[in-house]
């Protein structure tokens, strides 16, 4: 067969060509061309660990029409592959492509929800869809001023996946009346009464910070808000803390949090009766720290932090404030203790070695471990490094989390079990879940690979090289991930 | 005393609106803005537009025209005789309000309520003209709620129809009796006669618009209600005997069951410590059993005791327990009926399962791709590699399958 000899390459012209997609699947299907031989790549974006460096064939031309197979394509999996296709994971062209071929000898296999593709697809749709009505929900706008009798109004949002565009017919037969642009990282859309316009994406400084009404809106939240029913999981859940940052009214949340007890205490008190003592809600989060100096310095002096064994020094992380990329590893080494600085031991040079090969710049980037001091057994002189266990990982998680909310990473990449189960509350096989997107705290995305001392300890020279070449191309599929 | 802004006055009337759970912006008529050249639109869906930190979504600008009332409802933290703040909205402020609001993406629409100044008519009659005024002056198409006021003309009920997506009138207390004894001004009579007339006018106007297109809307998100838990003595099976009752009589599309808020300045008559926020949850759930999973009120009591839904567990899985020979259920067999009676599987795992299986037969495999948690309904159930075996009849199947006890601080009181 001819798949078997070739290789097809297909370049679409952006995240969101979905009609370029279409064509080029539609043509693959006449000419029976197996999804394995298929790879698909978005123009401007790096190639993401594609090793086979044969030219790419081109498909055959269409001369002999009588050759060409039937295609089949259900109403309903085109409906569903149209809005996984807006999902941002990488493998959303191929996994569409593999389901619609799949599709030619299972009629109805999209029907079938416990299939592993249908699955997927129907995750990734079901995450548009989700993504979508937070975007409904969360654009705030802001007035700018008047142009004859119509009020102008501009709004910043960030979406998880590419569906800025997808949203504007809604946000146009709501807001007829008004002139709007909402602008997001990857696109903006403006309606001026006539059109509607799709343009390039912005940064959050294009936006003006404020609003007159934003004040009334703070006191309407702090007042329907009922402080005997605390429920925080609740309201996490819906309104994840990853929106809070757009939204004016979520800064109030602290302070109602820690008012909360004493306003119900008040409500329930009777003359001659003894008030009922309230405890504050358990999980108040009104002391959060501000900046990363003030939450090391809060750790620093934590009293119950587990230090038997370990290291008194405490190892920050290190970066920009904000970064794209966050990188997690497992905890401090001898010469990461020595010197308080992350990543700078033999492992952490080797990953140096790969950050530049995969085109990372390390300054960009915040480097950081899941546990923060050194946990070793001495021996003579020397420090032998000891792994975690479960209750200083998970003593070092709500740090890690505050970490991750003031970094603000689009991607976050767990080296090593350690790094991923702190990521996840759980444990993570790195084998089978490497190169998959994984939910991570408040619902960023999470990659997972090996660390790099795993690299360090691979005996024999052929083993390591071909583990460092996955490793290598783990970090590309990192870049990839955020630079979309 | 000094006037009030219109930021202050918005503090008192939302804080006076808060005790009221209903906040759905859903179910009305489908409506934009592209022809009218105006704002608003309303989709099946509601949209909640953020969350309050007791978990409750905030999709309406939920507000009291006035918290100035006539009435004396023991249980209101407006009656007349607390010493609560009072402030008055004007209708053109409400409006302003509502349209700021809306334009900057924060609300739905609007969820008016009021107490009772003057007369039951004037206050009804100024709720009407805030709806009139969005409508037809504005052109808003977001949604309105007006809650309205039993003891006033039906014909402003009529007009208040036209305009708004939803109409409520709270049935307050689940038997006249305490209605009389904590809501003395409040007839249960008329409250329910009122909502007999309203439920009747719903059902004409969707009648009419099915022969003719251009026949008036009248409140096509249709009427709900609320009634107040544990401020007076009724157990579960009679507030769920008024449910089933209010839902066969007059066609509400809700009903809201809101637990009793310890309020400021509260009357000695009440409890002075809220119920269980549990007995809420557990209502809900039983009510949901009545309406979309063919139980009925008695089947659904079976699973507690004294009158009492369990609050341990859920009322599905403590029917279950009781009715053990009606199990384990064949996943790969049994009718929708029957799947629905499963604990644990909601309608929509009930729906992949009954796809799924046209592909091939069940096993647990299967259903830990399709269902939220296999774990939950593995007693019930059997499937191509599975049957409980004796697990069924074990008399610790209640402790294994409650939840574990951290869980219940997700409500705390």
């Amino acid at each position: 067969m001819m798949s078997g000899r070739h290789h097809y390459r297909i370049t679409l012209s952006g995240e969101t060509d979905r009609e370029g997609w279409r064509d080029a699947a539609r043509r693959l299907l006449q000419h029976g061309i197996a999804p394995e031989a298929v790879s698909w790549l978005v123009e401007g974006r790096p190639d993401d660990g594609e090793l086979d460096l044969s030219p790419p064939a081109s498909l055959p031309t269409a001369d002999a029409p009588q050759s060409l197979r039937p295609v089949r394509i259900a109403k309903d999996l085109l409906a569903l592959i149209n809005s996984a296709l807006l999902h941002r994971n990488p493998d959303r062209f191929d996994l569409a492509y593999r389901t619609l071929w799949r599709a030619q000898s299972v009629p109805g296999l999209h029907h079938n929800p416990a299939d592993p593709d249908v699955l997927k697809l129907n995750g990734y749709a079901k995450a548009i869809r989700r993504d979508i009505h937070k975007m409904h929900a969360f654009v705030r706008f802001r007035k700018i001023g008047e142009s004859g009798d119509r009020e102008q109004f501009v709004a910043w949002f960030e979406p998880d996946h590419h569906i800025t565009a997808a949203v504007a017919p809604f946000f146009r037969n709501r807001f007829t009346g008004m002139d709007w642009l909402i602008v997001t990282p990857g696109a903006s859309i403006a309606w001026d009464g006539k059109a509607l316009a799709v343009g390039p994406g912005g940064r959050k400084e294009d936006v003006p910070q404020q609003d007159v009404v934003e004040a009334e809106w703070r006191t309407y939240y702090a007042h329907i808000f009922n402080p005997a029913r605390v429920n925080i999981n609740a309201m996490k859940s819906e309104m994840p803390m990853k929106y809070w940052k757009n939204l004016p009214e979520a800064e109030l949340i602290p302070a109602l949090l820690e008012q909360a007890g004493t306003r119900v205490a008040a409500m329930v008190a009777r003359p001659g009766e003894t008030l009922p003592i309230h405890d504050r809600p358990r999980e108040t989060v009104a002391e959060l720290p501000a900046s990363l100096d003030q939450l090391y310095r809060m750790l620093e002096r934590q009293p119950d932090a587990p230090m038997e064994k370990s290291s008194p020094t405490l190892v920050r992380g290190a970066g920009p404030d904000q970064a794209e990329l966050m990188i997690i590893g497992e905890q401090p080494g001898d010469q990461e203790d020595r010197q308080s600085l992350p990543f700078v031991g033999p492992a952490g040079q080797l990953l140096d070695r790969a950050l530049a090969e995969a085109g990372i710049d390390r300054q960009q980037t915040f480097l950081t471990n899941a546990v923060k001091r050194f946990k070793f057994s001495p021996r003579g002189k020397r420090r032998i490094h000891e792994t975690p266990n479960a209750g200083e990982i998970a003593y070092y998680r709500w740090w890690v989390e505050q970490e991750i909310r003031l970094v603000n990473p689009r991607l976050i990449l767990a080296l090593g079990a350690t790094a991923a189960r702190s990521l996840t509350g759980q444990p993570v096989k790195i084998a089978r879940h490497r190169g998959e997107i994984l939910p991570g705290p408040e619902g960023r995305s999470l990659l997972v690979t090996v660390h790099p001392s795993y690299l360090l300890r691979i005996p024999d020279e052929q083993g390591r090289q071909v583990e460092y070449a996955k490793f290598v191309r783990d970090l590309q599929l990192a870049a990839a991930n955020v630079s979309q | 005393m000094s006037k009030l802004d219109r930021s202050e006055k918005l503090a008192i009337l939302a804080d006076a609106a808060k005790y009221d759970a209903s906040c759905a912006s859903s179910g009305s008529v489908k409506r934009n803005s592209a022809k009218s050249g105006g704002i608003g639109s309303t989709g099946g869906m509601g949209i909640c537009h953020s969350y309050a930190p007791d978990g409750r979504c905030i999709s309406l600008l939920k507000i009291l025209m006035t918290n100035y009332c006539m009435f004396d409802c023991l249980y209101c933290i407006n009656r007349s005789s607390s010493n609560v703040r009072r402030a008055a909205f004007t209708v053109q402020e409400i409006v302003d309000l509502t349209l700021d609001f809306y334009k900057r993406n924060y609300i739905e629409g609007l969820f008016l309520s009021s107490g009772i100044i003057r007369s039951p008519d004037y206050t009804m009659e100024q709720l009407v003209e805030v709806a009139r005024r969005l409508r037809v002056v504005h052109r808003f198409g977001g949604y309105i709620h007006l809650k309205t006021i039993p003891e006033a003309d039906p014909d402003l009920l009529k007009r208040a129809g036209l305009y708004a997506d939803r109409l409520s009138i709270n049935i307050e207390l689940p038997d006249d009796e305490s209605i009389t004894r904590l809501a003395p001004e409040k007839d249960g009579k008329l409250i329910r006669k009122t909502m007999d007339n309203l439920g009747r006018q719903v059902r004409e106007a969707k009648a009419e618009r099915k022969t003719s297109r251009k026949a008036p809307l009248f409140a096509p998100g249709g009427h709900s209600t609320q009634m107040i838990i544990g401020a007076d003595a009724s157990d579960d099976a009679k507030i769920l005997t008024t449910s089933n009752g209010l839902y066969g009589s007059y066609g509400l599309k809700r009903i809201y069951y809101s637990a009793f808020s310890p309020i400021p300045d509260a009357s000695s008559n009440l409890p002075p410590q809220a119920p269980p926020l549990m007995r809420e949850h557990r209502l809900y759930q039983a009510d949901w059993l009545l309406r979309f999973y063919g139980f009925s009120v008695a089947e659904i009591m079976e699973g507690g005791a004294a009158g009492q839904l369990d609050l341990t567990i859920d009322p599905k899985l403590a029917w279950a327990l009781q009715n053990r020979a009606r199990f384990p259920v064949d996943i790969n067999r049994a009718d929708r009926e029957s799947l629905l009676r499963i604990p644990g599987l909601g309608g929509k795992g009930v729906g992949k399962i009954l796809q799924a299986r046209r592909f091939s037969g069940l096993r647990l495999a299967d259903l830990e791709r399709i269902c939220q948690s296999v774990r939950k309904i593995l007693p019930f159930i059997t499937a191509l590699d599975w049957h409980p075996g004796k697990q069924l009849d074990s008399l610790s199947l209640y402790d294994r399958l409650k939840p574990p006890p951290e869980q219940l601080s997700l409500f705390p009181a």
